[in-house]
């Protein structure tokens, strides 16, 4: 048992499910992320939590005790939402002090939750001030002071940063992080950035759909997705899938891709148990950072593989070098190192690493599994 | 709100700027003139008038057609002047007023934030009073009126002018609490605000505007009512319907200065709370529209 229980929850609106049979357990602690296109469920599910949407079916625990039904504010949770929702009548401090103030907190203890909070979120200077003369991020620092004074079991935070520009996300991103880390609170984090999703969380449920996907640490979701959409929905660039075939050769299974010019190129797999494939059609799934110019490639790796292939277009992105080829009939991205000097059209060495290659049932898009 | 300027406006010669002006001052002028002619004629003796010019100024300035109006002249039977029906209209407008607009305000909360199954049709029906004339609900309503025991009282007025008034003022404050975003109410949930905590410490602190625009619409309305006050007033009737029996009454000579100076008194009221809160009506006109 968990410390957040959602066990099978969905949820209906008419004769809509939205929400099909979530089951998730969370540990005390935990960042849990909720990761999913537009209009998959994640902010319904967090209301769930929140209790500002009725359960369908199944129900949701805190701390051993079943919520459902349970109001908003008898549940000791707090949450930060998209737009801040900052009281605009009232000032920094009457905002971040409302929610104590309606559970009946004495004003002495009130003064000093929020002075604690204020002093943590460096917002002091800013109580006397009301939301509308705050920029964006001081709003959002706010909103995050008003969860933290109520000191709730779990905190949901529902795309609390999708309002800020570029670099104050980055730099926000790092302070919940730094919160996280010092607080140790129970955290539900929705978001459909999924770079918000690797680098905060503990673990990440990917939704689609009203669906769970997948669920697990940020390194299981990147490295061994469950199935087509969790591989191409994490990570930037996408996971390059390509078509292939199973060719067992010296009793090992290789994939052999289509290069740019059609010829078959062969690729030995780590993974054994692929010979059982023998003949069949997959997807392989690479990574665009495990395809490197050969000087480049991951020295740990048990597997590198080198393809010669030709490309299609070069994009230097500072940090590094795109590359776009032909393979398997479709276009593949290789990452490489910034000062690779290579130009469209020629042909090249390539190096594989095929320790993170994985592949797909393309009848059931899930990953096969591998021992 | 600081002052806004306007960069917007298109930049014109003086030639234009001063015919636009000229227009204007004239424009002006055409509609103070009946005021002018109300104001000057309320401070002459008759004779003055009877005499012949209504556009001069008073050759003798007297204010007893005001003292006469206010409290000695002929209203329908009795020598009271207009100072207890002014008295009766305003203790009809103010709870009036006042009931219309906070239950308008409640309405529209529930309307807006506390949404049920069918409230899209109550809300059609309450607008629907809007479009309801005055004359169809004289019968039904002077029956429940009886019913309740309220018919020819000031209580029976207000209750009619709240149950008129309410479509209008909840439309006012649906439209507004329906841009006011919904994440508040449910930030003030979570921190645990009921239902009127909500209402009173999140809503109408930023309801100045719309209260404004209900108020003074509701006032013009229930001040200026004839219809409603000739009907159901009994004893208790309005200041509308004193005038009206004051500049009618078919016995004696008709004193136009009094007259003129009554129907000033029965405009006031109106006429002090456009200028109080007028500049804050058409803001809160605005306000649904185009967001601050
Ligand atoms: N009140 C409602 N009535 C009917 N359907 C609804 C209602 N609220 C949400 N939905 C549907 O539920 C689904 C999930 O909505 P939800 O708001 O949870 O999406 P989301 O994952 O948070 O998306 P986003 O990233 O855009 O916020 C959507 O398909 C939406 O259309
Ligand atoms: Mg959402």
């Amino acid at each position: 048992m968990g410390f957040l229980d959602i066990r099978n929850v969905t949820k209906s609106y008419g004769n809509v499910e939205v929400l099909h049979r979530v089951d998730i357990a969370v540990e005390e602690g935990e960042f849990l992320v909720l990761v999913g296109p537009s209009g998959c469920g994640k902010s319904t599910l967090l209301n769930m939590i929140a209790g500002l949407e009725g359960i369908t079916g199944g129900e949701i625990a805190i701390k051993g005790h079943v919520v459902n039904g349970v109001h908003p504010s008898r549940r000791n949770i707090a949450m930060v939402f998209q737009s801040y929702a900052l009281y605009p009548n009232m000032t920094v401090a009457q905002n971040m002090t409302f929610g104590l103030e309606m559970h009946g907190v004495p004003k002495p203890e009130r003064e000093r939750a929020l002075a604690d909070v204020a002093k943590l979120l460096q917002i002091d200077h800013l109580l006397d001030r009301k939301p509308g003369q705050l920029s964006g991020g001081q709003r959002q620092r706010v909103a995050m002071g008003r969860a933290l004074v109520r000191d709730p079991d779990v905190f949901l935070f529902d795309e609390p940063l999708s309002n800020l520009d570029a670099k104050l996300r980055v730099d926000m991103r790092t302070e919940i992080k730094k919160l996280h880390q010092k607080l140790k609170t129970t955290i539900v984090y929705v978001t459909h950035d999924q770079i918000e999703a690797m680098t905060l969380s503990t673990r990440i449920a990917v939704m689609n759909k009203g669906y769970v996907q997948q669920l697990g640490t940020p390194k299981e979701i990147y490295d061994t997705p469950a199935n087509l959409f969790v591989a191409t929905f994490m990570g930037s660039p996408a996971m390059n899938i390509i078509p292939a075939r199973v060719v067992v050769q010296d009793g090992t299974p290789h994939a052999s891709v289509t290069d740019a010019d059609g010829r078959p190129r062969l690729l030995r797999f780590s993974q054994g148990s692929l010979a059982a494939w023998d003949g069949r059609d997959i997807l392989l799934g690479i990574r665009p950072e495990a395809i490197t110019d050969p000087e480049g490639a991951d020295r740990k790796s048990s597997n590198i593989q080198a393809l010669t292939n030709r490309v299609t277009v070069t994009e230097p992105a500072g940090s590094d070098t795109f590359v776009t080829m032909a393979l398997g009939g479709q276009d593949a991205i290789a990452r490489m190192r910034a000062d690779a000097s290579v130009a469209a059209g020629q042909t090249y060495d390539f190096a594989v690493n095929m320790e993170k290659a994985v592949a797909f049932d393309p009848k059931t898009e899930q990953r096969i599994a591998s021992d | 709100m600081s002052a806004v300027t306007q960069d917007t406006a298109v930049s014109m010669g003086r030639v234009t700027r001063a015919l636009i002006y000229l227009l204007l001052l004239l424009f002006a002028l055409f509609y103070l003139l009946p005021l002018y002619v109300m104001g000057v004629n309320s401070v002459k003796p008759l004779a003055e008038i009877t005499g012949g010019n209504m556009m001069a100024l008073p050759e003798v300035w007297t204010l007893d057609p005001w003292r006469s109006a206010w409290s000695t002249a002929q209203i329908g039977v009795e020598p009271t002047g207009l100072k207890p029906y002014f008295l009766n209209s305003i203790l009809m407008v103010v709870p009036a007023v006042v009931i219309s607009t906070i239950m308008g305000a409640l309405n529209g909360y529930i309307l807006t934030k506390w949404r049920f199954r069918g409230d899209t049709w109550v809300f059609g029906l309450m607008l629907f009073s809007c479009f309801i004339p005055f004359q169809i609900v004289l019968i039904p309503m002077a029956v429940v009126l009886g019913k309740l025991g309220l018919a020819g009282s000031v209580p029976g007025l207000v209750l009619v002018h709240v149950v008129y008034g309410i479509g209008f003022t909840t439309l006012y404050f649906r439209n507004y609490y329906a841009t006011f975003p919904t994440e508040l109410v449910r930030a003030a949930q979570i921190d645990g605000a009921g239902f009127f905590q909500i209402f009173w410490r999140i809503l109408l602190p930023v309801s100045g505007p719309i209260a404004v625009v209900s108020i003074i619409w509701q006032f013009t309305n229930i001040w200026n009512d004839f219809l409603f006050g000739a009907s159901f007033g009994g004893t208790n009737q309005p200041m509308t319907v004193a005038l009206n029996n004051l500049v009618q009454s078919s016995t004696g000579v008709k004193e136009y200065n009094v007259h003129f100076a009554g129907a000033i008194l029965a405009a006031l009221p109106t006429l002090l709370v456009y200028i109080v809160a007028g500049r804050y009506f058409v803001r809160g006109l605005m306000a649904g529209s185009v967001k601050g």
